[in-house]
């Protein structure tokens, strides 16, 4: 049995030299599987005498036994060599920069407006449309500007033939909206307008957004309510300060331009708001008769406000744009400025 | 309108600082735009007296002056200035004095003789921008009297803005009548008596459109000084209004129409004739203008002053030369009329002029002025210039001062416009300050007469925004309307916004006008519908699309080295048509540059044309009909990867790329493209819930092979149609040319996905499904199955 113990010895450091899992089973079906050498020495018992043969069937058994379990922990502790060096190998530098999607970005004009849309659609405002080549009737006549009324000084028309204009305003949106549909009527009109003009704080083109309300019971205080509630939303400051101040609009009376608290100084005078403390940002007034009579709608029995803003202003003074002309430069690199997160 | 606070209070007190009454304007809609002082900060400067000027001992040019000056001794001041002369009054800066821009006046030695003092200019004082020699004062001013308190120049200036309905606001007794209204304070009577005339010459006036001109008064003055100074008083006013003094007969028509808002005109009598016409220009006459740069030509729509023989002015817009007042003046025709604003509107304008007189007429001078300012004017000519007046001829009436027919104002429809009552006493009070007469009415009525210097007072609207307005907006309540159910968002254009830009595109916002050249070079097949005045020769037409805008701003971002661009742009294209023009939204794209963004791996793919396609597929899912490429050529496209979009039938845009001459043009590389008709993918049907098949799907993939020029849309399409009910999906997932394959074959991978509800297939269900499938494009394509 001197053999038993040798042959043991030998599996045993066979085991332990076993440096991969193939090899490790190599050593198994050497030494334990059917033909295996240790497997052998069972069936050499029947040669021995039978009352020896117990003891050695259990020392055989017993060394097959030892044999198999350091092989067992040799498997684990291959197995976790293997893993370990599988992490290792696919090891990472988690500081390179990730593969992100290239990020695109809204126009600041187009976010600045979908952002005073959402506030009036909360207020029942619907959006209306129409078109930026639009007649002369529309953009002036039924707003009450006559041919050569003073008012139309003021608009550097840019124009196609005695009848077309490209609109100056908004505001001929809200007749097409009294043509379409009769009150009560709630509308929002964003949009392209132009004027023949270009300078520093001048663009051609720019944005402006109107808004119409014509009900039975609309009056001057809903419109200062509203506008109110709406520059205070608009620019996050609960207590923002506002006030109206008369002005002149051929096409609403009584007429009013809205100011708000610098929001650069806070309306301690600063050259943004030109020591004044006030900015102004839009134009209102309750809708002419004239206007809605020459929609059809009878003023006696309806009473509406209107009110515009320009896009440009409201998104400079949002964002601290200092240059209007960034507006249609449309570099990228500014326009990436306004993305959202995630 | 410039106010000079000083000139304000011959009417009314003000016990306002600048600010304050500043403040209140622009409160009342009469916005301010600055206070400027009438003369910057200087101090020590007197009224001085020259007693005697003396030659210098040792300089030709300076003079050595006696100068009474307020102190016991008169000072010695050295002058050079050329106009000095004894018994002169003239400004003197005192040792101690400071002048404008830090200027310290010391005693001094010039030329080896004391100079105590220094005698001022109007332009070293600040008062004017240049000056010809000593401020010349009026002899009566008290030697030794500070010059601020003599002149008053311690008043401000109230620069405003007026809107164009506030022509009342034009002179300064309507300003004052504002204030009065606005400070609930009264105004001082401020009544014009009438010259009496001495002289019995008189012209003959005709007006033959009394439309135009209901109102003409005209007068002759003879005698006249055309050489007299303008008063210091009164050339001070029209300082600080910000006109310049020019004579004196000029300044008093000046000052006049700034005091009241009335224009006038004097005529030289001795180079007109003696009938007035105001008539029609004729077709062919021309009119040289005051001053003599400028001739005009003249039509019937033309209004304008005549004599027998000729055009002297046009009417209420600027007189001529050849009938000017000139230093030699003796005579005048003194004009002073109404010109209704619709006659006179736009004629400015078309002439290239606009006038203090034009800019009054066209926005409403109160009628009845016409003899207030006549006798004003009158009777500073005569006080300052000498001479005597005739009788004022007059043709039409001088209407009332309140306009006939009155407006019913009610208390209800003041609540119903402004949301709050007013009281019956806040609102009488208010419209009488404004000059209207007011009647009691029905219960809760008025009657208002308003007072025709306002043209904007016609109804009652009118009259409840002066409410508004004097009251203060500020003291108006602040209400929201009944609430209404929330408007739905509109999601359709804003998901697909959305989407763009989480797929790397910039938005960009274009000018919708364009250079011609450029809309050529993109759609050459269209005549785009021009601007008559554009601001400049590339925005001179309208865009018949969007993707010169797009490359525009792509060459503008790659010039600035800003190379991997996605941008799109939304808005109008304008294509004028047989109908008339058609503004049409669209939604445009553009692709430059890598596939994908720069990373460390390195795996740099250049865009291709299906990267702009799978855009226009990720865009189209809201179609309601299936989206279709097909291979068309366009103008601006690269003709082998250029492709018509369609929904169903209905072609709604392009893709492709762009034609390389025109990437060249723009300095760029490859680009692609796309248009759509935004209406048409605008769509944002809410999902519908479609059932899950429980049981297995089973994929066969199939390798055809057909010939190059069978689009492979066409081969999906055709399998379709068979509309299976089996066959899930199918996928193109490979495209093969080469070994094994004839010339002019392509092979193309298909991979079938087969699934049902109700059970799980079996082979004789895949064999169904692939065998009518080859069928099908055997038959129509001529396809084989490559093994």
């Amino acid at each position: 049995m001197e053999q038993l113990q040798e042959l043991t010895d030998e599996a045993l450091a066979r085991v332990e030299a076993a440096t991969d899992l193939k090899a490790l089973d190599d050593v198994r079906v050497h030494y334990l599987g059917k033909k295996g050498v240790l497997t052998a020495q069972l069936k050499e018992l029947g040669r021995l005498p039978a009352e020896e043969r117990p003891a050695a069937g259990q020392a055989v058994n017993a060394a097959k036994e030892r044999v198999a379990e350091a092989i067992e922990a040799r498997r684990t502790a291959l197995a976790e060599a293997e893993r370990e060096a599988q992490l290792a190998r696919e090891r990472v530098d988690v500081t390179l920069p990730g593969r992100r999607p290239a990020a695109g970005a809204l126009h600041p004009i187009t976010s600045t407006i979908e952002r005073i849309e959402h506030f009036f659609a909360g207020l029942g405002f619907r959006v209306a449309e129409g078109p930026e080549v639009e007649d002369d009737t529309h953009n002036f006549e039924a707003l009450n500007i006559p041919a050569h009324h003073p008012a139309r000084a003021m608009h550097d028309t840019f124009y196609f033939d005695a009848h077309r204009v490209l609109r100056t305003h908004t505001s001929p949106v809200q007749i097409r909206a009294m043509e379409q549909q009769k009150p009560p009527l709630r509308a929002i009109a964003p949009g392209r307008v132009y004027r023949c003009d270009s300078d520093l704080t001048h663009s051609p083109m720019f944005h402006q957004i109107e808004g119409l309300c014509v009900d039975e019971d609309i009056t001057f205080a809903d419109l200062r309510g509203i506008l109110d509630a709406f520059l205070r939303g608009f620019f996050e400051r609960d207590d923002l300060a506002t006030r109206f101040r008369p002005s002149y609009f051929p096409f609403t009376e009584p007429s009013a331009e809205v100011d708000i608290q610098c929001v650069h100084c806070g309306g301690d005078g600063c050259r943004v708001c030109k020591h004044t403390g006030w900015l102004e940002v839009m134009g209102c007034g309750m809708v002419h008769p004239n206007v809605l009579g020459h929609v059809g709608i009878d003023p006696e029995a309806y009473t509406g406000f209107a009110f515009g803003l320009g896009v440009e202003r409201m998104a400079m003074l949002r964002h601290g744009v200092n240059d209007l002309r960034l507006f249609f430069d449309n570099d990228i690199r500014f326009i990436g400025q306004f993305g959202q997160a995630g | 309108m410039r106010i000079s606070i000083e000139w304000l209070q011959d009417w009314l007190q003000i016990d306002e600082t600048p600010q304050d009454l500043g403040h209140r304007l622009t409160m009342a809609g009469l916005e301010l735009d600055a206070i400027e002082p009438a003369a910057p900060a200087f101090h020590g400067v007197r009224v001085g007296r020259v007693l005697t000027v003396e030659p210098h001992p040792d300089a030709d040019r300076l003079r050595v002056c006696q100068v009474e000056a307020g102190e016991n001794e008169p000072l010695n001041i050295v002058c050079g200035a050329p106009n000095v002369y004894a018994g002169m009054v003239a400004p003197v800066a005192v040792v101690g004095a400071e002048l404008p821009g830090e200027f310290r006046i010391k005693r001094s030695k010039l030329r080896g003789v004391a100079s105590e003092g220094m005698l001022c200019s109007a332009r070293e004082l600040g008062l004017a921008e240049d000056a010809e020699g000593l401020l010349d004062l009026p002899a009566d001013l008290e030697p030794g009297a500070d010059l601020r308190t003599a002149m008053g120049l311690d008043d401000h200036v109230l620069d405003v803005d007026l809107t164009p309905n506030r022509a009342d606001c034009l002179g300064m007794r309507g300003i004052a009548r504002e204030c009065s209204a606005l400070l609930d304070r009264p105004l001082h009577a401020g009544d014009i008596a009438a010259v009496t005339p001495e002289l019995d010459r008189r012209v003959q006036v005709q007006v033959e459109d009394e439309q135009a001109c209901p109102v003409y008064s005209a007068r002759v003055l003879e005698g006249l000084d055309a050489g007299a100074t303008t008063p210091l008083w009164m050339s001070e006013r029209l300082r600080r209004a910000g006109v310049r003094p020019i004579s004196a007969i000029v300044d008093v028509t000046n000052y006049v129409m700034l005091e009241l808002g009335q224009p006038l005109h004097a005529f030289d009598a001795d180079r007109c004739g003696d009938t007035i016409r105001v008539r029609r220009g004729g077709e062919g006459e021309t009119l040289t203008l005051l001053g003599g740069e400028q001739t005009v030509k003249l039509s019937p729509a033309d209004l304008v002053i005549a004599d027998a023989e000729q055009p002297l002015a046009l009417a209420g817009i600027m007189g001529g030369a050849s009938s000017a007042v000139d230093a030699e003046t003796t005579r005048v025709v003194l004009e002073c009329a109404h010109f209704a604003p619709r006659a006179l509107a736009g004629r400015a304008r078309e002439h290239g002029l606009h006038t203090d007189a034009s800019h009054r007429f066209e926005r409403g001078v109160d009628p009845t002025l016409v003899p207030q300012a006549m006798e004003r004017a009158s009777a500073l000519l005569v006080s300052i210039c000498g001479g005597a007046c005739g009788p004022v001829v007059t043709a039409g009436e001088i209407p009332s001062v309140q306009r006939e027919g009155a407006i019913t104002l009610r208390a209800t429809r003041i609540q119903r416009l402004l949301g709050v009552a007013l009281e019956a006493g806040v609102v009488e009070r208010i419209l009488r300050a404004l000059d209207c007469v007011v009647e009691s009415g029905d219960e809760g009525e008025w009657r208002v007469f308003a007072p025709r210097a306002r043209f904007d007072l016609e109804r009652e609207e009118d009259l409840i925004e002066e409410l508004a307005r004097v009251h203060g907006y500020d003291r108006l309540p602040r209400t929201l309307p009944r609430p209404v159910a929330p408007v739905p968002p509109d999601s359709g254009l804003k998901a697909l916004r959305e989407g763009l830009t989480r797929r790397g595109f910039h938005e960009v916002i274009s000018f919708s006008f364009i250079d011609r050249e450029v809309s050529r070079g993109f759609y050459p097949e269209v005549e785009p519908l021009a601007l008559a005045n554009p601001i400049a020769s590339d925005m001179s037409v309208m865009r018949p699309g969007l993707w010169p805008g797009l490359v525009t701003t792509a060459a503008w971002n790659t010039a600035r080295q800003q190379n991997d661009l996605r941008l799109f742009e939304h808005g109008l294209r304008f294509v004028p048509d047989a109908s008339g023009l058609r503004q049409e939204p669209r939604l445009a794209g553009l692709m430059t540059g890598r596939a994908v963004p720069e990373h460390w791996e390195g795996e740099a793919r250049e865009l291709d044309f299906f990267d702009a396609s799978g855009e226009v597929e990720m865009l189209c899912t809201g179609l309601d009909a299936p989206l279709r490429l097909r291979a068309e050529r366009h103008p601006a496209l690269h003709d082998g990867q250029s492709a018509r979009v369609l929904a169903g039938e209905d072609p709604i845009g392009w893709v492709g790329r762009l034609h390389p001459a025109l990437a060249e043009r723009f300095d760029l590389g490859a680009v692609f493209l796309f248009d759509l008709d935004a209406r048409a993918v605008c769509h944002d049907p809410v999902p519908q819930f479609r059932p899950l098949s429980a049981y297995p799907s089973i994929r066969r993939d199939l390798a055809l092979v057909v010939a190059e020029e069978v689009p492979a849309g066409d081969l999906l399409a055709a399998i379709e149609a068979l509309d299976l009910p089996l066959l899930r999906e199918v996928r193109l997932f490979d495209v093969y040319r080469g070994k094994g394959l004839n010339p002019g074959e392509k092979s193309l991978a298909l991979g079938l996905i087969l699934q049902a509800f109700e059970r799980t297939l079996d082979e004789s269900d895949v064999a169904g499904v692939t065998d009518a499938v080859v069928a099908q494009l055997e038959s129509r394509f001529n396809a084989t199955l490559r093994h």
